[in-house]
């Protein structure tokens, strides 16, 4: 070994050491230029899907309140309800709504406050096939169980009689990691197959029965790009930005639905009257002639009791704010707004949280 | 003993010390080896506490299924059963991939650059193989789904299986999405590596041993192989770097390998790394068992790499015990 190597060992050793030591005092610095006078720091966690949203929701309101600094750490809705529960975060965030069994296990009472909705279109790709294609619900299940191996099935012939259907093998795609969208596909799954209940059941990651998995919507966006005779499903975001085909789906009304914001919004205002008081509820599938059917809330999760009364208003008033100004940016980044009904449901739970027993808002 | 014990007892103490860390005395030498020392303790500190805090993570788990959990091959979150057999078969299948094609490829190109290319041509080369190695892996993995696996589908894997299809390994329905892929995207992100290592390892074979071999009449390939020879502790040493990246890399390889927890008989179907499921599922685990089954896989990666390392060291003690390596890697 030459002697210039030996001594490029500390040195550069020094050199990562000063960097490590330039980076955390430029991050102390950062941290501590938002620490003036009046100005409250708000840190959220949780899930990805709506992440877009809420960054643009930060900036938008962060212009208007230039004393608030919010953060939010898309780490995944798991990381946003460990995050609530053990107070490391001032507001948690998931697709899902949390079990019974968490809310019990926190320290206090939890509110789901719904901030936009999503949907989760199925996607293909197949030659020479150029009018979308429809599925019915169980077709689905069954291409997802393996039951239905081919695209010439006499199944998918009897929904789509005009397309001129390959005598080719399905190749199943589906989510690898754990994602909120898999969650929201796989309780329609179960809602409308009793076998896949029971075979497989609604979960972020469930064992598949057939297929592959693709990390990310953007691998299961490009595995069934570059696969023939692929099908998959992925967020209605990715299925519009990328200009993939979608298949319409049969509602519980009998018709066939192609996704669209609108549909989604449908969905949640027909969904409305079950709609349980404390906003926790699964709208797939639900009735409706308009309504697409695999849709879903997505919420911010706060302490019903805050501890901290000046950090406890501003957190609501951004709510309040990203629940009626806020959802007018829901479109353009392909979100779902909220239908009225449910604004005003949400309001009364912003309405009613409280810091020693006062309300924040006033 | 001296009579006054009491006096020289503490300096009699400092002074074996001070011997212990520095047999010259010097003061300097002291403190540089008291420093170093310092190093190692915090890295041995924090491979423990690693160690500590995965074993008790993982308790859960542990006394739920037992050994169980080694051959076990369902994964199953909704129904709590979890087993590790499908990853550990998908971490080591893909890396013996990945060596089978690195090590001959990057040896070819190490070997090239330091015994045959002018120093014009080699200079280039080897700074554009050693940039191949700073490319982040997940650009690896979004070239890999659309660059390599419709190639490997559309050209490799349907020949594979026209000439080779004997053999159940290449047996299957070619997708390009599969352990296959996976190996190979392994091969091409180890292969700057491997190199790297060894084209400073046989440059630092003395010329004289060339000219020595030269002098006396052998070839240039008979020369080459006295130099691999000579740099084979080295070489072996590369490889196990090259090694520990493939089973240790996690998001080139979940892009490319199916996700699928089987073990099929193919190359060509979907299969699963330790590395890849901790990636894809921490994040959303949220039930405790099923937490503790994901360290718990985490701990087996770590047995698996201390195992796949010892065996590597083993075999390079075995090989290079007759040599008199001059030549070394790191």
């Amino acid at each position: 070994m030459s002697p210039t190597k030996t001594f490029a060992r500390p040195i550069s050793l020094v050199l990562g050491l000063c960097l490590v030591a330039f980076l955390y005092g430029c991050s102390g610095q950062s941290g501590g230029g938002g620490g003036g006078t009046g100005s409250i720091r708000l840190n959220g966690m949780g899930a990805t899907f709506p992440n877009p949203l809420y960054q643009k929701w930060m900036s938008e309101y962060g212009k208007l309140n230039p004393n608030i600094t919010i953060d939010y750490n898309s780490q995944g809705s798991g990381a946003g309800i460990q995050g609530i529960m053990k107070q490391t975060v001032d507001f948690g965030a998931s697709d899902a709504p949390m079990s019974d069994a968490d809310l019990k296990a926190a320290p206090g009472e939890i509110l789901h406050i719904p901030t936009v909705l999503g949907a989760v279109v199925i996607t293909y790709n197949l030659e020479g096939v150029s009018q979308p294609l429809r599925f019915s619900p169980d077709v689905i299940a069954d291409i997802f169980l393996g039951k239905i191996k081919k695209w010439n099935d006499d199944r998918l012939k009897k929904d789509n009689p005009a397309v001129a259907l390959p005598d080719k093998e399905i190749t199943v795609v589906h989510r690898s990691d754990g994602s909120g969208t898999t969650a929201v596909f796989t309780d329609y799954l179960s809602k409308v197959s009793p076998e896949w209940k029971e075979k497989v059941g609604t979960d972020k990651s469930p064992q598949w029965p057939v297929g592959q998995g693709g990390k990310g919507n953007e691998a299961v966006t490009g595995q069934i790009k570059q696969q023939p005779n692929t099908i998959g499903y992925v967020e209605i975001a990715y299925a519009i930005q990328g200009k993939l085909p979608v298949g319409l789906i049969k509602n519980k009304s009998g018709s066939f639905v192609e996704p669209s914001l609108d549909a989604v919004t449908a969905a949640a205002a027909e969904s409305s009257a079950t709609t349980p008081d404390d906003l926790r509820v699964s709208i797939s599938d639900a009735s409706g002639p308009t309504t697409y059917p695999i849709s879903s809330y997505t919420y911010v999760l706060v302490y019903k009791d805050q501890k901290d009364a000046a950090k406890g208003k501003a957190l609501v008033d951004f709510l309040w704010w990203g629940i009626h100004d806020g959802e007018k940016f829901a479109k353009d980044l392909n979100y779902a707004p909220l239908p009225a009904d449910i604004v005003k449901r949400a309001e009364a739970k912003l309405n009613s949280i409280t810091s020693g027993g006062q309300p924040l808002r006033k | 003993m001296p009579p006054t014990a009491d006096a020289t007892g503490p300096r009699a103490r400092a002074w074996n010390w001070r011997r212990l860390l520095s047999p010259t005395g010097s003061r300097g030498d002291t403190l540089f080896r008291g420093l170093l020392f310092l190093c190692v303790v915090v890295i041995l500190l924090i491979v423990a506490s690693m160690i500590v805090s995965m074993a008790s993570n993982s308790r859960l788990s542990i006394d739920k299924f037992g050994w169980r959990f080694l051959t076990g091959r369902s994964w199953n979150p909704v129904k709590s059963d979890f087993g590790a057999l499908p990853f550990i078969y998908g971490t080591v299948m893909s890396s013996v991939i990945a060596l089978v094609l690195a090590v001959p490829l990057s040896l070819g190109v190490a070997i090239f650059l330091v015994e045959q290319a002018p120093v014009r041509i080699a200079r280039p080369l080897a700074f554009l193989v050693e940039l191949l190695a700073s490319i982040p892996s997940v650009v690896y993995g979004l070239w890999g789904i659309f660059v390599l696996a419709p190639f490997l589908r559309e050209h490799v894997e349907p020949v594979l299986g026209r000439w080779l299809g004997w053999i159940p390994l290449f047996r299957g329905t070619p997708t390009g999405i599969g352990l296959f892929t996976g190996g190979i995207i392994l091969a091409i992100m180890i292969t700057p590596i491997i190199s790297a290592v060894v084209r400073d390892v046989l440059e630092a074979v003395p010329t004289s041993q060339r000219e020595a071999a030269l002098a006396l009449g052998a070839t240039k390939w008979e020369t080459t192989r006295v130099v691999l020879a000579n740099a084979s502790s080295g070489i072996a040493g590369a490889i196990i770097l090259g090694l520990g990246r493939a089973i240790g890399e996690t998001m080139a390889v979940t892009m490319v390998i199916g996700n699928r927890p089987e073990i099929s008989a193919s190359l060509f179907d979907p299969s699963y790394t330790i590395a890849s499921v901790i990636a894809n599922e921490f994040t959303e685990a949220t039930d405790a068992l099923y937490l503790s089954a994901l360290v718990e896989i985490g701990l087996i990666l770590f047995l698996v790499t201390f195992m796949v390392n010892g065996v590597a060291k083993l075999l390079v003690w075995s090989v290079t015990r007759g040599t008199s390596g001059t030549a070394r890697a790191g």
